[in-house]
């Protein structure tokens, strides 16, 4: 190929030299933002405002039907949360619900990290994990329900049982998938520093593999409370007591609609706390201050 | 008569396994460093010169011949040898520039707090980062972190101070400054260091002593005297520069057809 012929206009061009303005000479250094464009970029104000349109929805279509035993409206749902809350039958039956939950949660994450040390330093144990997490993941955890209660009767102990099944598996796989996937370079600045062991995991990988750890502690935690609402609905029946799940099952029994809305709301609320106060607050404490927030 | 050397490599071969096949990286190399040294190990790209610089770090063991750091064979890798590496990413994210600085000496290197804290602050004041020392890691540029890295294992006051292609993935710009700044820093300390590339002038630039790696399986091709630093005029720099790259490129077509 032939290099194309250069016009002639480009023969001579002058070279240029040019004086730049001072920093400090510029018109505009910081602007602060217009108030809308500071309301608008509030997350927490977008949400709550999404909120805010779905209840309002929620409220126009229950008068519409007009059928306080189908929907009852979003007013008389909050009525029936307040009066439960007063009343002291609600709070109660929550806390039942969150210890058997806290338990079932942190005995589920002790047992993953367990697991997932074995698994990070042995090659069989690696093996081992992701068998396993293979063959349970997709099993429910509500259907070892029935098993639990012929092994272990109606007591706290067939929750946790069904709890941990359900947090466990989650959490050691995003455990583990976050150690396997630490960079090559940063397993060498550990061992160059002379760490070791429990040591290394400890300083090294934990930190480094936080952003899929915390991913699984989140899936663990929503998998988790849908497990237990559930559990407690089969769980309650049979007992005649317990938290959440039966203060709901409890009040469509005696066809109590709004309490029924007022209990899914409660588990609504709570979801939406611990997602948005405490694993949000974890996460701008640490992946999103060192930049490894992925999204 | 001479010292003893700080870092002895007799005879090292070097093998590591792919998935499928057991790669010889380097055969027999054998080399020695001094202390204050700036030591140069150049060659073309697949030369197992990472790899050697691994082996001394202590990630690998020789299959043959034996690597002595002061006397001591080489069998893990310890704080006494600090790695600078190519990547950006050998910061700890969840570390500020003068935590990461610090976390080294106080982990394993037994220095006490106030001691770590003085030693961090200085040399990040060498590499010019005191505005920087409370950042995290992913708010500084590439140059920066390479500084950082450079003022960790310096402040470990290591015996030897590995660099494996630390400035390879700047841009030419940066890279340049980050060679002065590296030969000021060694005008004002005086460490001793193994220094990786496989750019010709930034061996002569950078290194007092060169050794020049065959291509794959690296072997020593010869060992040779850099210029010096100052009172040499440009020629004698293109002059060697021309040399080293005969040297390396010498090899007549009809082997490398052959060995194709």
């Amino acid at each position: 190929m032939r290099a194309p012929e250069r016009p002639a206009t480009l023969a001579d061009r002058p070279e240029r030299l040019a004086a730049t303005v001072d920093a400090s000479d510029f018109a505009i250094a910081t602007k602060p933002l217009s108030t809308w464009e500071t309301v608008a970029n509030n997350t927490v104000l977008r949400k709550v405002a999404i909120l805010v349109v779905l209840a309002l929805i929620w409220e126009i279509y229950a008068r519409h039907l007009n059928n306080q035993l189908l929907v009852p409206t979003f007013s008389a749902t909050v009525q029936a949360f307040v009066t439960a809350v007063i009343s002291g039958e609600l709070l109660p039956k929550v806390w039942v619900s969150v210890k058997v939950l806290l338990v079932g949660y942190a005995s589920g994450i002790a047992i993953a990290a367990a697991l997932t040390t074995f698994a990070t330093t042995t090659r069989i144990g690696s093996d081992l994990l992701e068998t396993l997490t293979a063959m349970f993941i997709p099993l429910p955890a509500i259907a070892l329900l029935p098993l639990a209660l012929i092994w272990f009767g109606l007591t706290p102990l067939s929750l946790s049982f069904v709890l941990i099944h359900s947090v466990l598996w989650p959490v050691a796989l995003n455990t583990h998938s976050g150690f396997v996937s630490v960079s090559l370079t940063l397993r060498m600045v550990g061992k160059n520093y002379g760490l070791r062991g429990l040591r290394y995991v400890a300083q090294i990988l934990i930190p480094a593999a936080f952003p899929s750890i915390l991913t699984g502690l989140k899936i663990g935690w929503a998998f988790a409370w849908r497990t237990l609402i559930a559990a407690e609905l089969i769980f309650g029946a049979q007992s005649g007591s317990g938290g959440l799940g039966w203060f709901i099952v409890n009040n469509k029994n005696i066809l109590d609609i709004p309490n029924v809305f007022a209990g899914l709301l409660t588990v609504i609320i709570i979801g939406l706390l611990v997602e948005n106060v405490i694993f949000r607050s974890i996460e701008t404490r640490t992946i999103r201050r060192w930049g490894m927030a992925t999204s | 008569m001479m010292e003893r050397p700080l870092l002895d490599v007799s005879d090292v071969t070097l093998q590591y396994k792919t998935r499928d096949h057991l790669v010889t990286a380097t055969y027999r190399v054998g080399f020695q460093v001094f202390a204050a040294e700036r030591y140069v190990v150049l060659g073309p790209s697949g030369c197992g010169k990472s790899t050697l610089l691994k082996a001394v770090g202590g990630y690998m063991a020789p299959t043959e011949g034996e690597i002595r750091l002061k006397g001591e064979v080489i069998r893990q890798p310890g704080p006494d040898r600090m790695m600078v590496f190519q990547e950006f990413d050998q910061l700890l994210p969840w570390k500020t520039v003068r935590e990461n600085v610090m976390f080294p000496m106080r982990v394993n290197g037994g220095i006490p707090a106030a001691e770590a804290a003085e030693r961090a602050r200085t040399y990040i004041d060498k590499v010019n980062l005191t505005r920087c020392a409370d950042q995290y890691p992913h708010t500084l540029s590439g140059g920066m972190k390479q500084r950082v890295a450079i003022a960790r294992a310096m402040a470990m006051e290591p015996d030897i101070l590995l660099m494996d292609e630390p400035f390879a993935a700047l841009d030419a710009l940066t890279r340049r400054k980050m060679q002065d700044e590296l030969l000021e820093l060694w005008d004002e300390i005086g460490f001793t260091m193994i220094f990786v590339t496989h750019s010709i002038a930034e061996a002569i630039k950078v290194g007092s002593r060169i050794l020049l790696l065959s291509s794959h399986p690296g072997q020593v091709k010869a060992e040779l005297n850099s210029v010096p630093r100052s009172g040499a005029s440009p020629d004698e720099a293109r002059v060697l520069e021309e040399r080293i790259h005969e040297m390396l490129f010498a090899e007549p077509v009809e082997a490398i057809v052959a060995r194709a």
